[in-house]
């Protein structure tokens, strides 16, 4: 009996290994990642601004952490005057 | 010049302190001049691993606060005449231990040695910070087993942003040493392998440590595991982590591994 509970029992080695890439995935992006994503918004909008008027508070930076992939989304509302440039 | 080594993991219990010991006596034996720094100020036990704890006068922050000189505080091994120990202070704060007076002590050191080995304490405040601080090689000491990789990861961050080469942009050495390695277990597919502990925190291979009982035994008798008995299992992967560190260019096996079968798929190479 006790025999055959060893030998069906699943192996646990792999669960770790999953578990562990995907949570230092997040926490490798989390501690040295704020930085990058702070980086990011400010340079995308201070490109977009040298073109259109932008309001600061009409933006919005979302950051998706997948186990493969991140996303990264940028919402940014241009109004309709947008064209004149900013001065 | 000597070279400036930290053990170091983030976790604690996974054997910083007997590597430490363990290394240093294996280095001293080449006839290198060694000194091991225990940095875990108010929780000491270096002294106690290499059997010198009823031989402390003077401490790590007696010489930082400059009450004691450097000479008065080392102790020098009573088997090897070329192994020497900086112990922490067991009554002290961690506070003690300023940036500069831990940058003066490093500093005489590694002109009088040809080693420096930093026990570190564990977790990654003060004291773990200010032992990696000056470092020009790291060794992450790793136990199989998730929490230990995890920290272990944390500390490998740390080491590529808070230490002095890292601040300098020079490349940190970073090796990896897998302590307590059960290889039958890991063939079980109840531990993790020596491949995904690498593959996971991609840092080169020291060594790996087999779970065993000279460990323990060699502590009881406050004598480095390789000094307690050089053939040893743990002992022998000791030494050639040693060696590896010597720049020697030495494959890795699973030492205590007796059937033969297993070695070719255990066989690693030292990057």
């Amino acid at each position: 009996m006790n025999l055959r509970r060893f030998f069906s029992r699943p192996q646990s080695a792999p669960a770790a290994r999953e578990r562990l890439q995907v949570l230092l995935a997040h926490e490798r992006a989390s501690v040295g990642g704020s930085d990058l994503l702070t980086k990011l918004r400010d340079e995308i909008l201070q490109a977009i601004s040298k073109h259109v008027q932008i309001d600061q508070d009409k933006v919005s930076v979302k950051m998706e952490r997948g186990s493969q992939v991140s996303m990264l989304a940028v919402d940014i509302e241009i109004p309709f005057d947008a064209g004149k440039k900013a001065a | 010049m000597g070279k400036v080594i930290v053990v170091t993991s983030g976790k604690g219990g996974v054997g910083k302190t007997t590597s430490s010991a363990a290394l240093g006596a294996a280095l001293a034996q080449n006839g290198d001049k060694v000194v091991v720094v225990d940095f875990d100020v108010g929780l000491r036990n270096l002294d106690l691993i290499m059997g010198a704890e009823r031989r402390v006068v003077y401490d790590l922050v007696n010489v930082i606060q400059g009450e004691a000189k450097l000479t008065q505080a080392l102790i020098r091994d009573k088997r090897l005449e070329s192994l020497y120990l900086l112990p922490a202070s067991q009554t002290r704060d961690k506070d003690n231990l300023t940036e500069e007076g831990v940058e003066k002590v490093i500093r005489a050191l590694k002109h009088a040695f040809d080693w420096v080995i930093c026990d570190s304490p564990a977790g990654i405040e003060r004291g773990a910070t200010l032992a990696m601080r000056h470092a020009d090689v790291a060794i992450v000491v790793t136990n199989p087993e998730v929490s230990s990789v995890r920290d272990s990861d944390r500390i490998i961050g740390l080491l590529d942003s808070k230490t002095l080469r890292a601040e300098n942009g020079e490349r940190m050495e970073k090796h990896l040493l897998l302590t307590r390695y059960d290889p039958a277990r890991a063939e079980r597919g109840d531990m993790l392998k020596v491949d995904d502990v690498l593959e996971i925190l991609s840092i080169p291979l020291l060594g790996i440590i087999p779970e065993s009982m000279d460990v323990l035994r060699a502590s009881n008798l406050g004598t480095p595991v390789t000094l307690a008995d050089d053939r040893s299992a743990p002992s022998i992967a000791y030494f050639e982590a040693a060696r590896r560190l010597n720049g020697e260019d030495l494959p890795v096996t699973i030492p205590g591994e007796k059937r033969g079968f297993f070695g070719k798929f255990f066989g690693r190479k030292a990057a």
